[in-house]
């Protein structure tokens, strides 16, 4: 059942404003989430202002000279600094990006005018991906993720021999898994949802889905009618509701919404 | 051997609804749902006019009484709005089943074209109504 409001110990508060780097005179603030599980406080809201002038033009630059020049126990993943390990992911200005291909400008001209928080403070607000359990700070569990991932299968099944080369692909073929393989499996999508807030546990998510569309019109697959009778459930596949969140947050520009309606098809399809 | 004093804690829900921010297609899929949930109050209203046709003059008078008080004329405004804002709601979702109107630009026209649709058919059917009674 949908559950609108945050437990009691989920409830956020104000933290700590950190000092202003002593001689900057081009600071930009940044309100981001933290919670200790050592403490056993609520998660709290710290303020910490960066030097521009002196820090990188991306979200996760800013992060990266927070946690060298102010505050060394701030704790968020990350690895690859240009979009492709998908480390990163997390809130940024109330929509899921990679800290990395996110620009700081970019990410306030997003909130202007659409969120009078942001206007107000002129802050960046940095949280972790939504709806999830924290293990500290931005880092969220998401061991439920990939559990999902995996229950969809995500490798070549076949039932004749294998050739004595490679499974063969025409170019055609080959160009359905456009806008599909591009996946990092970063989880801005699946954790942009609300449907996936209220049914995590039940519903795959768009990520998965999309994956599970990759290998279902994979022309080398033989294992479609099986992958999508998996499928066909009232919560792994269908509540999905074509809110779009997922499509507006990936940050490779891909569309699990799409991929989703899809494999409704193809469930229609079959069955006339 | 002394085991390591670390309490166990539940870990915390991180933010949703509180900080996400909305989009069109969010706000339209939460009205589909809103109007779809009062149009079980609309299709009352609607078995009440025909109870009260079929029960005699005296109740259909009472109901014809109330539908045209400014209050019943308000919350017959209200359910044409939530009925047309429905019926809207569910051709965009037709219109994405058959794997249509995906691009950002167009799923973003679809929920607002939803909206702004629902209003100005509303108002046309009442200028409609008003005028050729």
């Amino acid at each position: 059942m949908a559950e609108f409001a945050l437990p009691k110990n989920s409830k956020l508060t104000e933290g700590k404003t950190w000092p202003r780097p002593p001689g900057a005179n081009n600071l930009q603030e940044f309100r981001i989430y933290r919670w200790n599980p050592d403490d056993g406080a609520n998660p709290r809201v710290d303020t910490y202002q960066v030097d521009r002038d002196d820090c990188g033009p991306m979200v996760l630059d800013a992060l990266l000279w927070i946690k060298a020049k102010v505050d060394s126990t701030l704790v968020f993943r990350r690895s690859c600094r240009e979009g492709i390990c998908g480390s990163c992911a997390m809130n940024i200005e109330g929509q899921n990006a990679l800290a990395c291909t996110m620009g700081i400008d970019e990410c306030q001209e997003h909130a202007k005018g659409k969120n009078p928080g942001a206007k107000k403070t002129g802050a960046v607000r940095i949280y972790p991906l939504p709806h999830m359990p924290v293990l500290k700070d931005l880092v969220p569990d998401l061991t439920n993720f990939f559990a999902q991932h995996a229950s969809i299968e995500p490798w070549l099944q076949t039932e004749t021999p294998a050739p004595e080369g490679e499974w063969k692909q025409t170019p055609e073929d080959r160009a359905q898994l456009d806008g599909l393989y591009e996946c990092i499996l970063c989880a801005c999508c699946t954790t942009s949802c609300p449907s996936y807030w209220w049914n995590g546990d039940r519903f795959l998510g768009p990520a998965a889905l999309l994956q599970a569309y990759r290998w279902l019109i994979d022309s080398r697959d033989e294992n479609t009618g099986e992958r999508l009778d998996a499928l066909h459930d009232p919560f792994r596949l269908y509540r999905c509701h074509t809110i779009m969140n997922c499509a507006n947050a990936c940050p490779k520009g891909l569309n699990p919404a799409k991929a989703i309606a899809e494999i409704k098809k193809m469930m229609v399809v079959r069955e006339v | 051997m002394p085991s390591s004093p670390r309490p166990t804690v539940t870990a915390p829900l991180s933010p949703h609804l509180q900080i996400y921010r909305w989009t069109w297609t969010m706000a339209m899929s939460v009205f589909h749902r809103i109007t779809g949930t009062a149009l079980y109050g609309g299709t009352a209203l609607v078995a009440i006019w025909l109870v009260a046709l079929a029960a005699g003059p005296a109740a259909y008078g009472w109901v014809a009484w109330f539908f045209g008080s400014i209050l019943g004329r308000l919350v017959l405004f209200a359910y044409t709005w939530v009925l047309l804002h429905h019926m809207l709601g569910g051709l965009r979702h037709f219109v994405w089943d058959v794997g249509q109107g995906f691009d950002r630009d167009k799923r973003m026209a679809l929920a607002r074209g939803t909206l702004i649709a629902s209003v100005i058919l509303t108002v046309l059917i009442w200028a409609l109504a008003l005028l050729i009674r």
